[in-house]
């Protein structure tokens, strides 16, 4: 494989209990061969109050560690307190911010180092470059890209003197909306949705009337049923210039998780056999690298079928 | 109107009467019409762009048969066929025969037909809707291209067909032909 | 009172006639091509059709803005460069886009050209709206519509640049331009493709006394046969999440808002949208018409008429959807 890379963990996106979240990080900070880390509520504004309290610890203990800390952002923000709460964020001038919403360019001044998050819309070369120019300096590129634009920008942020990212592993961001679909099922208004979303730390799967696996619903947010993987396919990817790639906690041994994708980096092993491990860890899980490689999101492209097509 | 159209099925004396009719003249004058008006509006390929090489199957399922068009730019093709002689097609598009000639004519909208479940469509599910989107955008007057399909004989037809189809069309309920502009505002 | 004005949807040449005939102010469209949002087979407009369509609008006093907003593909964005320069040279009165790079490309390159920002661009919060205004000279802002109207109000009285919200048609239940559900399911999406939920990937099927709507390898909706059929799409499926089965996400209904008309006014909305490019002429007609009788009668402080165009919606409901806090 060509180069270095990277494992970044994504932000927590599910709403785990603040005692498993505090317990999550400080065995991230540990364990677990990753590079940045990721943290910071993402998806609801009503969970934020939660975190504030652990968040710096949690900070403090990863970076003692050796790992590179990134704040992530809201990734919807229409109310007040959301965007006090971005606000309020991007005065943390020790971090680098992640931007999940473009809003957060209001709140931090041109030429700061940014991180861009997959759910910020960069889908070709003008704005990778305007991004670059505001000061992008790691790109999550959106997780339904197709591998030949992924190529395409990863070349440009390689010249642009930025990181290329994509999702490699966990359930893909699909939506966000102002409507809470866990308040939605359980019958409670999202003002008083006392929390339902914490009762499902993967998601809650959402079945199609014939009982096909399709999606997973977390809060206002909609994810996939399968969990992303480019597990098998992290050398095609490098070699079109990716070099950083995006874990996203799941309620699973994450530090086995990064330890597959780390040997993989590190070429300890096949793409094959890491998949089938990734398989074993996670033994209810289905997985997809179908935007990437297939035709459609929910498919998993096995490598020899790829180069046959 | 349009906030609640009346969709009319053919009365059935008439569709009984139309039973035995003879096919062939009824496809020779479609054939005429058809080609004549795609002489005339080429931009209707562009819109259909390849779905033009597709058969459909227009299903008025209040008449006792259907059309199957083939809209290829060289040679199209309109035949009546009894219903069980359809053969194969691309996309379906049925409902009465009034609800089909009342998108043509810009009376309904395709989509509030399909809500209402007074049209179905089944197969291509694109191509059909290409066509949807070409036919609302030509403008026809299916009465209009009937009078130019007679040729010579359009100035003898075309006062006849004149006075007679806005009496037909009240008495048969059946929007037949192109929905003028201000109608729909009365 | 100067009445608001009414955007409204073309697909179609003809579309377009119909909607200046029927009182439009404004109608907007967009080119047969990726470049825009609504990239279904045998709707929009080739080059030619533009051109003379501006004509035919400008000459009857309604204004024509282009929608260029998809999101330009890696490696290739010609096209939609293409499509902004063009609409200049056609005399567009705006062009509405959602993508960083191409707004950055139109400043730069046709700076006479007025932008608006789109739907797809999702821009909820004065903040937002503010960094778009002032980084891209951006004069109009079209609404999610996640927003109730007290939101739209206090985000009118924070910022300099114009509001455009959505009043009648099809509603997104996610924040516009940040969805691939489609592409989950098909590989093509609004953003990258222009379509949702195509329609090359929606089949119906009649299984016994049900209607089965699937889309790819999912099915996303099983009705009654005598129920109202759903649109094909993908959020508005019934599904089952845990104990729940239904529409998990959004019912099938349309937007319906012209009884709010006199709050958007008083809520300072400079322009009321109404969605519907991939409908008929007819529906545009019918829709612009009512649509145009009810500004009127706010202009002049008469009430206005609710639930008129009932039969032309989703579900045959209507909804004030977002625009009433209790849908969230």
């Amino acid at each position: 494989m060509a180069g270095q890379a990277l494992l970044k963990l994504g932000p927590v996106l599910f709403n785990w209990p603040v005692e498993k979240w505090a317990d999550f990080y400080a065995r991230i900070a540990d364990e677990a061969p990753v590079d940045r880390v990721c943290l910071g509520e993402v998806v609801c504004s009503k969970r934020l109050p939660f975190y504030n309290d652990v968040i710096s610890e949690a900070v403090e203990r990863l970076e003692a560690a050796g790992k590179e800390v990134v704040l992530s952002s809201l990734a919807l923000i229409t109310l007040p307190r959301e965007r006090k709460a971005g606000a309020g964020l991007a005065k943390d001038e020790e971090h680098v911010i992640e931007v999940n919403d473009l809003t957060m360019l209001r709140y931090l001044e041109p030429g700061r180092k940014i991180a861009v998050g997959p759910l910020v819309n960069v889908y070709n070369e003008g704005t990778l470059s305007w991004l670059a120019g505001r000061g992008a300096k790691h790109v999550c590129l959106p997780p339904e890209l197709p591998i030949a634009s992924v190529e395409s920008l990863a070349k440009a942020g390689s010249a642009l003197d930025l990181d290329t990212e994509v999702w490699a592993f966990g359930r893909v961001p699909l939506a966000i909306s102002g409507r809470c679909y866990h308040a939605r099922i359980h019958k409670v208004s999202k003002d008083s949705c006392q929390f339902v979303c914490g009762l499902d730390a993967d998601g809650l799967p959402v079945k199609t009337l014939d009982g096909g696996d399709f999606l997973a619903i977390n809060g206002v947010q909609t994810l996939s049923f399968a969990y992303g993987s480019a597990l098998g396919e992290l050398d095609i990817l490098m070699q079109a210039g990716v070099n950083s790639f995006r874990l996203s906690p799941h309620d699973c041994d994450m530090v086995a998780v990064a330890e597959l994708y780390r040997q993989r980096l590190d070429r300890k092993i096949s793409g094959d056999e890491a998949q089938a491990k990734l398989a074993e860890l996670l033994p209810e899980a289905e997985f997809a690298n179908g935007f990437l490689f297939g035709d459609y999101g929910a498919e998993m492209v096995k490598k020899a079928e790829r180069q046959v097509a | 109107m349009q906030t609640s159209p009346n969709i009319v099925a053919v009365p059935a004396p008439v569709r009984l009467l139309m039973r035995p009719l003879p096919l062939l003249p009824l496809r020779l004058m479609l054939e005429r019409l058809v080609s004549g008006l795609i002489r005339r509006r080429p931009g209707l390929f562009l819109r259909l762009d390849h779905h033009a090489e597709k058969v459909f199957l227009i299903d008025p399922t209040d008449l006792p048969f259907v059309f199957r068009l083939k809209p290829d730019p060289e040679h199209p093709s309109v035949e009546p066929l009894r219903r069980e002689r359809a053969g194969a097609w691309d996309g379906r598009i049925a409902g009465p025969l009034g609800a089909l000639m009342g998108m043509i004519h810009g009376t309904f909208d395709g989509d509030a037909l399909f809500f209402s479940r007074d049209i179905i469509i089944e197969g291509d599910t694109e191509a059909v809707l290409a066509l949807r989107n070409a036919l609302d955008d030509a403008e026809i007057d299916l009465m209009e291209e009937a009078a130019i399909a007679f040729g010579p004989f359009r100035p003898a037809i075309e006062p006849f067909l004149r006075n007679v189809t806005p009496v037909a069309a009240r008495i048969t309920g059946l929007p037949l032909s192109r929905s003028d502009e201000n109608e729909v505002f009365t | 009172m100067k009445p608001l004005e009414l955007v409204c949807p073309a697909g179609t040449p003809a579309a377009l006639r119909a909607a200046v005939e029927a009182g439009a102010d404004t109608v907007y469209c967009g080119f047969r091509d990726e470049t825009n949002a609504r990239n279904f087979p045998g709707l929009n407009f080739s080059r030619a059709e533009m051109e003379e369509s501006i004509d035919y609008a400008h000459r009857r006093g309604s204004k024509v803005l282009v929608a260029i907003n998809t999101f330009p593909r890696a490696g290739a964005p010609e096209l939609w460069r293409a499509a902004v320069d063009d609409a200049a040279r056609f005399g567009a009165d705006a062009v509405i886009l959602a993508d960083v790079g191409l707004l950055d490309y139109a400043a730069n390159h046709q700076p006479g050209l007025r932008r608006h920002l789109s739907v797809q661009a999702a821009a909820a919060n004065p903040d937002a709206i503010n960094f778009y205004a002032e980084t891209f000279g951006v004069r109009r802002v079209v609404l999610p519509r996640v927003l109730t109207v007290q939101e739209i109000a206090a985000i009118n009285r924070e910022i300099e640049c114009e509001t455009e919200v959505f009043v009648f048609g099809g509603l997104c239940v996610m924040a516009e331009g940040r969805c691939a559900l489609s592409a989950y399911a098909t590989g093509r999406s609004p953003n990258m493709n222009g379509a949702c939920s195509p329609a090359s990937h929606v089949h119906y099927k009649e299984e016994g006394s049900e209607l089965v709507c699937g889309l790819g390898d999912f099915t996303i909706n099983r009705v009654k046969k005598d129920a109202p059929a759903p649109y094909p799409t993908l959020c508005k499926g019934c599904f089952q999440a845990g104990d729940y089965q239904g529409h998990v996400f959004e019912d099938p209904a349309s937007l319906d808002a012209a009884t709010l008309i006199t709050e958007f006014a008083s809520a300072g909305v400079t322009a009321l949208k109404i969605e519907g490019r991939q409908r008929s002429r007819s529906y545009t007609k019918t829709v612009v018409h009512t649509f145009r009788k009810a500004v009127e009668a706010q202009a002049k402080g008469l009430p206005i008429m609710a639930n008129e165009l009932q039969r032309l919606t989703e579900g045959q409901t209507t909804t004030s959807g977002a625009y009433s806090k209790t849908w969230r």
